[in-house]
C-alpha cells in the first residue's frame, strides 16, 4: 500500500511528483481535495493537494515542493518505496459548475493544485483563461498540461525569461479590465493569492483561493489549520481548503505559517547532515 | 482476611519524586509490589451486598478479584477483571476511583477506602509482564463481519467481544496508531502506550483487523461498508472537535487546543523533536484554560516541556474543578499554579502574530446553574493581565461532523451527538450501533468500555437471531 509507482523530478528538481498507489483514495477523490502523508513512524503528517488521479490504475498523483524536513525525506524516497501512513481524501471538493468565463490563476506549485480544478471547470462548459507565473521560466511547472486544461494560456515570469515580464495580477487586471469575468480562481503564494483577491474584489467578481495552513490530523479534531475569514474562525482541513478570497485574513494566514520556524530550520539541517 | 482489617492503613502508591518527574515524561506512580498488594488487599472485607460493585460503571466483581489477590492467585485476578473489564491496566490508572468504585466502599466510612484502582492495575500489570500473555480463545466462526469505527476504549471493547463470539472484526482507524484518546490524549506519564499497544497487539492476536489511516466519512462511507460485505457496524468515534473560547486574538500563534497540544506532543511525540518530526511549541509562561482531566494532562505536560511556569485558570471555585483527585494532587506536587474564579477575556500578541499575555476578569459564584454548581458571574472593573506565551484551551470538546456529515440517516441530538439506545446503542439506522463519547459527549474509558460491552451483546443478538 502506498507505494510510489512513478516520480518525475520537476523545476530543476526542486518541485517533485510522485505517482502513489491508492485505489479506494483515487477512485473518491474530487479536485480540490488533499491526502495527508507520513514517511515513517517518526514523521510529519504533510499535506498535499492531489494534482491528479488515475481510478483504473489505483492511484493518485502528488507535486510537492521540496521546503523542508519532511519534504526532503519525501524527495529521498523511490519509485517501489511506500510510504508509512496515506490519509484521503480530505476537505471539500471544489465545487464545479458551469458560470461562463472562468479565469485560473496559479503560481509556485499551486499550479499541480489548480490543474485538476481548471480541467474539471472547462469539462464544465465553462470558457477558462489561465494564467501562470514563476519566478524563472525554468521553475514553471506543467505549463502543457495546463494550456490543454484552458482555452487560453498566459505565462508570466518575475524576471521576463518567458511571456509577461512581471507578475500574474498585471494580467489578471488587463484582462479584468477588458472582459466581464464571472469566476476567479487563485491558487499559490500567499501575497499572490491577497493580491489577486483585491484587485477582484474591486471589480465585485467572485474569487476563491486555496489555503495551505499547518495542520495535524486533517479531520477537524485540532483545530491548528484555523483561518479567519468573514471575521469567524474556520478549520480549512475540513470548512475548507477552498474560500471566497475577498474574505480570507490572509495576513494572519502568513503569520501563522511561520509558527515554527526556528524548529523547522534545526530539523532540516538535521536531516541534511545525518545525510551528508 | 476479614480480622485486623482497620488496622492496617491504605497502602502508599510509590511514585517518582515530584521534583524530578515534572521534567520528565515517565509514569508518576509505580505500581505496587506484591507484598504491598496483599496486604492492601486485606483491607476488603469481602461485602456480602458490596457497594463498591455498585458505583463501577461496568459492575467489576471487586471482592472476587481482591480475594484472589490475597490468596496470591494474581492470574485468577486478572481472570475475575476480564469477566467485566477488557482494559484493567487502563482503568486502574483512569478511573475517577473517587467518584465510582472507592467513592462507594465501605471502608471509606470510616478510614480511607481499599485502593480497588491500585489492585486493579497491579493484577493486570502483572499479567502483562509475567502471565503468559494467552489471548482467550475464540469461539467458532459465525462467518459475519464487523465493521468498528474508532479505535478507542468503546471501539477496541467492541472488537474484544464481537471476536470472542466468533465475529470477524475489522477497526478502522483514522490516526496510524491505534487506541484514541488513550494513544492521542493521555499522555504517557499517566497511561504508557506500551500498555495499549500490548491491548491492541492481544486483539489482533484474536484476530482482528486494524486498518488504521482509515478515515470513514472520508475514505470510505458506511453505506459502502454494508456493499463491501459488512454484516454490522460499530461507531466509536469519540468527541472529537475542539471547543475554542471565541475571544479576541484567539489565533495568535501559541494558542493551542488542547486536542492539537496533546496530539502533537503524544500521538506524534512532539516531546523528543528532533528525534521525531513533528515541533511542539515550549512555553515559559504557560496557562491552561479548563479544570478537567484534559486541562491537568495539559499542564502537566507544559511542564515536561520545560516550562518556567504554569497556571491553571478556571472560572468556578477548586470544588468544582472535574479532574480526578489524583491528577490536582500531581498537578499541585508538580508546582502547576490554580488561577480560580478567574476568566479569560482576551489574548494580545506581537507584530508577528505571536501571543504575549491575556486580560482576565476576576469571578464570584451567584446562583446555581443548570448544572447545580453556582453560577461564576463577573466581578466588574476586575480586569488584570497575565503575561504568558502558550496558552492550551481545555475547555470541552464537541462531536466531529465528519463521520455524520456523510450518513444522513444516523439521527442526532442538537448538539450533533449520535442518538444510541441508552440500553442497546442501536442508532436509527439499521445494522448500526453507537457508543462512547459520540454518544454521550466526552464522558470516561469506563463508561465508553460499558457502552461497547452493551452494544456488543446486542449486535451479537442481531448478527445470530435478527434485529
Ligand atoms: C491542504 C493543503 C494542501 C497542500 N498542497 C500542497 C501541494 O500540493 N504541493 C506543495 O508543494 N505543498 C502543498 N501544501 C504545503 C505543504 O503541506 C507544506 O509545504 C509542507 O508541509 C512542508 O513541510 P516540510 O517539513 O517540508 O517543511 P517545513 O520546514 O516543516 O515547513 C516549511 C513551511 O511549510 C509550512 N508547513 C509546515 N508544516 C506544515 C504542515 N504540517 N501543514 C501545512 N504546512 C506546513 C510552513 O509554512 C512552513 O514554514 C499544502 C498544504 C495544505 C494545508
Ligand atoms: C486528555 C484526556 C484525558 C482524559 N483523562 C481521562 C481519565 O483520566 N479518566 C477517564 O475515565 N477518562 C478520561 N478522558 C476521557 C476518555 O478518554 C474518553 O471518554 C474516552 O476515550 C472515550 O472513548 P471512545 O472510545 O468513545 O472515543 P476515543 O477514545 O475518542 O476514540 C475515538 C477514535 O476514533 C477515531 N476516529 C474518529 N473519527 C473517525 C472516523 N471518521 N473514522 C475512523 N476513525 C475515527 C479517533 O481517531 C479515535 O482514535 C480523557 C480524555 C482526554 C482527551
Ligand atoms: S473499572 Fe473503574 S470503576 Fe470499575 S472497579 Fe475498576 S477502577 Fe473501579
Ligand atoms: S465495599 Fe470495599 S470492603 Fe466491601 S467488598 Fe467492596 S472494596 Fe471490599
Ligand atoms: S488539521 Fe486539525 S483541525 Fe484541521
Amino acid at each position: 500500500m502506498a507505494k510510489i509507482t512513478a516520480r518525475e523530478e520537476m523545476a530543476q528538481g526542486t518541485i517533485i511528483l510522485n505517482e502513489i498507489e491508492a485505489p479506494r483514495i483515487s477512485r473518491k477523490a474530487k479536485p480540490g481535495q488533499f491526502v495527508i502523508l507520513q514517511a515513517d513512524e517518526k514523521g510529519e503528517r504533510v499535506p498535499l493537494t492531489m494534482a491528479d488521479t488515475n481510478p483504473e490504475k489505483g492511484t493518485i498523483t502528488i507535486i510537492y515542493m521540496v521546503v523542508g524536513k519532511s519534504t526532503a525525506r519525501f524527495r529521498d524516497l523511490n519509485v517501489g518505496d511506500e510510504y508509512f501512513a496515506l490519509i484521503g481524501p480530505l476537505g471539500k471538493p471544489t465545487h464545479i459548475e458551469k458560470v461562463g468565463k472562468v479565469v485560473c490563476v496559479g503560481g509556485g506549485t499551486g499550479i499541480a493544485v489548480l490543474h485538476p480544478i481548471t480541467r474539471a471547470l472547462k469539462d464544465a462548459g465553462n470558457e477558462v483563461t489561465t494564467i501562470l507565473g514563476s519566478r524563472t521560466y525554468d521553475l514553471l511547472i506543467m505549463e502543457e498540461k495546463m494550456r490543454a486544461a484552458s482555452h487560453t494560456l498566459h505565462i508570466c515570469t518575475d524576471d521576463g525569461s518567458h511571456g509577461h515580464h512581471g507578475f500574474v495580477t498585471n494580467v489578471l487586471k488587463d484582462i479584468l479590465e477588458k472582459e466581464k469575468i464571472d469566476l476567479v480562481v487563485a491558487i499559490g503564494p500567499i501575497p499572490m493569492m491577497k493580491f489577486c483577491s483585491l484587485i477582484t474584489k474591486e471589480k465585485n467578481v467572485p474569487t476563491f483561493v486555496s489555503l495551505n495552513p499547518i495542520m495535524v490530523d486533517g479531520t477537524g479534531m485540532c483545530g491548528c489549520c484555523r483561518v479567519s475569514v468573514g471575521g469567524t474562525t474556520k478549520f480549512a482541513c475540513v470548512d475548507g481548503p477552498e474560500f471566497d478570497g475577498h474574505k480570507v485574513d490572509f495576513d494572519e494566514l502568513a503569520k501563522r505559517l511561520a509558527s515554527y520556524l526556528e524548529d523547522e530550520k534545526k530539523s532540516l539541517e538535521a536531516y541534511k547532515k545525518s545525510n551528508a | 482476611m476479614a480480622e485486623n482489617k482497620e488496622k492496617v492503613p491504605r497502602v502508599k502508591m510509590p511514585e517518582q519524586d515530584p521534583d524530578v518527574r515534572r521534567r520528565n515524561f515517565e509514569e508518576v506512580p509505580l505500581g505496587l509490589t506484591p507484598e504491598m498488594a496483599i496486604k492492601e488487599a486485606s483491607r476488603c472485607l469481602q461485602c456480602k451486598k458490596p457497594a463498591c460493585v455498585e458505583g463501577c460503571p461496568v459492575s467489576v466483581d471487586i471482592p472476587g478479584f481482591i480475594s484472589k489477590i490475597f490468596s496470591n492467585d494474581f492470574s485468577g485476578a486478572i481472570s475475575k477483571l476480564w469477566e467485566r473489564n477488557a482494559l484493567p491496566a487502563v482503568c486502574g490508572r483512569v478511573c475517577p476511583q473517587e467518584a465510582q468504585c472507592e467513592g462507594r466502599c465501605i471502608v471509606g466510612k470510616k478510614d480511607a477506602p481499599v485502593a480497588i484502582g491500585y489492585l486493579e492495575r497491579f493484577a493486570a500489570d502483572y499479567e502483562r509482564k509475567k502471565g503468559t500473555g494467552e489471548v482467550p480463545a475464540v469461539a467458532a466462526k459465525t462467518g459475519k463481519k464487523v465493521a468498528v469505527i474508532g479505535s478507542g476504549p468503546s471501539g477496541l471493547t467492541v472488537a474484544g467481544d464481537l471476536l470472542l463470539k466468533g465475529h470477524e472484526v475489522t477497526i478502522f482507524e483514522a490516526f496510524h496508531k491505534a487506541g484514541g484518546v488513550l494513544v492521542y490524549g493521555i499522555p504517557e506519564f499517566r497511561l504508557p502506550k506500551e500498555i495499549v499497544a500490548s491491548e491492541v497487539a492481544a486483539l489482533e492476536k484474536m484476530g482482528a483487523k486494524i486498518e488504521t489511516n482509515f478515515v470513514v466519512g472520508a475514505s470510505v462511507t458506511i453505506d459502502e461498508l454494508f456493499a463491501e460485505g459488512y454484516d454490522a457496524v460499530y461507531i466509536g468515534v469519540g468527541a472529537g472537535l475542539p471547543r475554542f473560547m471565541n475571544l479576541p486574538g484567539e489565533n495568535l500563534i501559541g494558542i493551542y487546543s488542547a486536542n492539537e497540544y496533546l496530539t502533537r506532543t503524544n500521538l506524534m511525540k512532539g516531546y523528543l523533536f528532533p528525534e521525531y518530526d513533528t515541533p511542539i511549541a515550549r512555553g515559559k509562561n504557560v496557562v491552561v484554560l479548563g479544570a478537567g482531566n484534559v486541562a491537568m494532562d495539559s499542564a502537566r505536560t507544559a511542564m515536561r516541556l520545560g516550562a518556567e511556569s504554569v497556571k491553571v485558570v478556571y472560572r468556578r471555585s477548586r470544588e468544582e474543578m472535574p479532574a480526578r483527585t489524583e491528577e490536582l494532587h500531581h498537578a499541585e506536587e508538580e508546582k502547576i499554579e490554580f488561577v480560580l474564579l478567574t476568566n479569560p477575556t482576551q489574548f494580545f500578541g506581537d507584530a508577528n502574530g505571536r501571543l504575549t499575555g491575556m486580560e482576565c476578569l476576576k469571578m464570584e459564584l451567584g446562583e446555581p446553574d443548570a448544572s447545580g454548581r453556582r453560577r461564576p458571574v463577573p466581578v466588574e472593573g476586575s480586569e488584570f493581565r497575565i503575561d504568558c506565551d502558550l496558552v492550551v484551551v481545555s475547555v470541552g470538546s464537541n462531536a466531529n461532523p465528519l463521520l455524520t456529515n456523510s450518513t444522513p440517516d444516523i439521527a442526532l441530538t442538537r448538539w450533533g451527538n449520535i442518538i444510541g439506545d441508552p440500553v442497546t446503542g442501536k442508532t436509527s439506522k439499521r445494522g448500526v450501533w453507537a457508543g462512547g463519547d459520540i454518544v454521550t459527549g466526552a464522558a470516561t474509558v469506563i463508561l465508553a468500555m460499558g457502552a461497547g460491552r452493551a452494544a456488543a451483546n446486542s449486535m451479537h443478538d442481531y448478527l445470530t437471531l435478527g434485529w
